[in-house]
């Protein structure tokens, strides 16, 4: 959050068990008025159940919601001012698409004409007012998620959930997509909180995202921070490609740390707090940071042998073996076809790495 | 059964075409044995004469219709007068069975919820706990049943030692004793639909409408009850209909005043007293009766359909 503004959802130190099984562990996130937060993490990390919790269909096994300073952690859901576009979509069967989407309306205590008339505004908005009187079972998988959508926008809610709403469709759709909710979101002004396991999704729609894993909140921040610098090796593993390296820090001076990886390779990188000398730590390069080439060219270099050039359209991805530790991967941008020279395999090269491309992870 | 058999394989394929005669003829034989014949049956009886001690005499009569509608009769001297007795035992079926099938969804959809509410591997047990009962005989259940409402009964014992009543109430031979037998005789035949219905009940949904600011009561009007409106009329048809026909319970619960349609036809093909051209009639009134009432509803459940898409 750039400047300073109103909180929106402030979740303080939640806990869930299930039984014996802890699904939340004191979580704490805040929310930002008008953001788009994404809870991102692997199926069973937690992040649905925080998003039911807030949405009422689960309650707080300890802690405190707040929405805009109201506690609501004991309201039921229909007194909340938040709605949600499930995952399944929850479409009413027996009602046309006009009736879905004027449903909260009509529940909000509107007439039923006024409710018909901003569903008819709202349908507009998603492109769908054709549809109107149609049955949800009449629709295709995009139009029935678009249909939830404004359903759950038609009441004007302070907050929406969205709980992984794009899972079922198809990738070209999923993208237009994508740029539609952000679009959408940009519009009304209203906070989205939404979920995924997708992190390519994460990071393209959010304004900050929160990583989780085992009922823990990993790493908070916006894209750019969690994919530059991730905090620990799940945040560096979960989001993005990385080659990971186990390797112990030999010295740490002039904000320096030496490290060795074994088979006499040497790096040096960025100290970060809670590494000291002598620890086996884990250290992770993007392969995009890394190019290659006959000579060193950079102060930080491994030698490897090519393994594999992998062609994936957009770039080309090569596989190293270091003779030491997993496999290496570096990628090349395609586009840069004047520079950009390609080792066989066999043949030996040096991976360079610029300053600051290396970081050594806690944990 | 919401339109099981639209759609799926192409039974008009080509390759089936010269074997689908008789693969359906079973089906034909079965239909016209168990179904068109006794109707037809029934239908050629009703208009025969009647034989003293049972039985028929093979000539053409209206005499049983006749009897069931007019006093003094059709072809009498005097001007015909409507014959209100049978009318009356007839609508006091309809109503008794009406009752019977407000009292079963009354207490069925809440059991039913609640079963299929239950996690997956207990609601087996809770499905086979309301079978149970119905593993013996009705006859032998509802003389028990008698003994359990009458005056010295076990009901009207515990009655009475609560404090709840002073004198034993007269539940036998009464109206509300038919009622007692003929809800606990059909109760099942709603659960078990409305269970089936409200198990296959999507309830994200009911969380959805929870989300969009609907409290309890509209969730179940808005929502959960149009979802589940097929098993509803199921359950409604399969204890209207018996309960219509019943005469188990009317004849041991309700005594000689508290007669219905089922006793009245039941009476009629029983020993020397028997009129059997008369009992096929009342029947033949009975089952358009009944289709009437069927019809109405199929159409109604048509609307519903395809409304759905």
């Amino acid at each position: 959050m750039t400047k300073q503004r109103p909180i929106a959802i402030d979740i303080q130190k939640v806990v869930k068990r299930f039984g014996d099984f802890t699904a939340l562990k004191e979580v704490s996130v805040s929310i930002g008025d008008n953001e788009f937060f994404t809870l991102l993490g692997p199926s069973g990390c937690g992040k649905t159940t925080l998003l039911r919790m807030i949405a009422g269909f689960e309650d707080v096994t300890a802690g405190a919601i707040f929405l805009y300073d109201q506690e609501i952690a004991k309201l039921p859901p229909n007194k909340r001012p938040i709605n949600t576009v499930f995952q399944n979509y929850a479409l009413f069967p027996t009602m046309s698409v006009l009736e879905n989407v004027g449903f909260g309306l009509e529940m909000q205590g509107k007439s039923r004409a006024e409710a018909r008339r901003q569903a008819g505004e709202m349908l507009e908005l998603v492109q769908l007012s054709q549809f109107a009187h149609r049955k949800p079972s009449q629709l295709s998988g995009g139009q029935q998620q678009r249909v939830a959508l404004a359903r759950a926008l038609a009441p004007k809610p302070r907050v929406l959930l969205l709980d992984e709403p794009l899972s079922a469709l198809d990738m070209k759709l999923r993208k237009s997509m994508q740029l539609e909710l952000k679009h959408i979101q940009r519009e009304t002004g209203i906070t989205f909180i939404f979920v995924t396991h997708d992190q390519e999704e994460a990071l393209t729609m959010s304004d900050r995202i929160a990583v989780m894993s085992a009922g823990e909140v990993q790493q908070l921040g916006t894209a750019r921070d969690i994919y530059e610098n991730p905090r620990n090796m799940f945040v560096a593993d979960f989001i993005g490609d990385t080659n990971l390296l186990e390797v112990s820090v030999d010295k740490i001076e002039n904000g320096r740390a030496t490290c060795h990886l074994g088979g006499g390779h040497e790096l040096t990188c960025d100290p970060v707090a809670g590494v000291d000398t002598g620890a086996r730590v884990h250290l992770s390069v993007r392969p995009e940071r890394l190019f290659l080439s006959s000579e060193p060219e950079e102060v930080e270099s491994l030698r490897g042998r090519v393994v594999e050039n992998i062609f994936i359209g957009t770039d080309i991805t090569t596989i190293l073996d270091l003779g030491v530790g997993p496999q290496f991967r570096v990628r090349a941008s395609n586009s840069d076809r004047g520079n950009l020279r390609v080792f066989e395999p066999g043949q030996n090269v040096f991976v360079n790495m610029e300053r600051g491309a290396a970081r050594l992870l806690v944990d | 059964m919401a339109g099981g058999a639209a759609s799926g394989g192409n039974a008009t394929s080509e390759a089936y075409a010269p074997a689908r005669g008789w693969l359906l003829l079973p089906t034909w034989v079965v239909l016209g044995i168990v179904v068109l014949a006794p109707i037809v049956l029934m239908l050629i009886y009703s208009f025969l004469t009647k034989e003293f001690r049972g039985g028929v005499i093979w000539e053409f009569s209206v005499d049983a219709y006749d009897q069931f509608f007019f006093d003094r009769g059709l072809f009498g001297d005097d001007a015909p007068t409507i014959q209100w007795a049978y009318i009356q035992i007839f609508w006091r079926s309809i109503w008794q069975a009406t009752l019977a099938t407000i009292f079963c969804l009354l207490i069925g959809f809440p059991t039913a919820y609640f079963i299929a509410t239950r996690p997956a591997n207990q609601r087996t047990i809770w499905v086979f706990l309301i079978t149970i009962p119905y593993w013996v005989n009705l006859l032998i259940r509802t003389v028990s049943m008698r003994f359990i409402l009458r005056d010295q009964g076990p009901l009207n014992d515990l009655l009475q030692w609560t404090g709840i009543v002073a004198e034993p109430l007269t539940i036998i031979n009464t109206n509300l004793g038919v009622q007692i037998g003929l809800f606990y005789s059909y109760l099942p035949f709603m659960v078990l639909p409305l269970y089936a219905a409200i198990e296959r009940y999507n309830f994200s949904l009911s969380e959805a409408a929870s989300d969009l600011y609907a409290p309890r009561h509209k969730i179940l009007t808005r929502i959960v009850l149009p979802a589940v409106k097929p098993g509803l009329i199921a359950g409604c048809i399969l204890v209207f209909v018996p309960s219509l026909g019943s005469f188990l319970a009317p004849d041991l619960l309700g005594g000689a005043r508290n007669f219905m349609i089922g006793s009245l036809i039941d009476e009629q093909f029983r020993g020397s007293a028997g009129n059997w051209p008369f009992g096929a009639a009342a029947s033949m009134i009975l089952l358009t009766l009944v289709l009437l009432v069927l019809m109405v509803l199929a159409r109604q459940q048509a609307r519903l359909e395809k409304g759905a898409g």
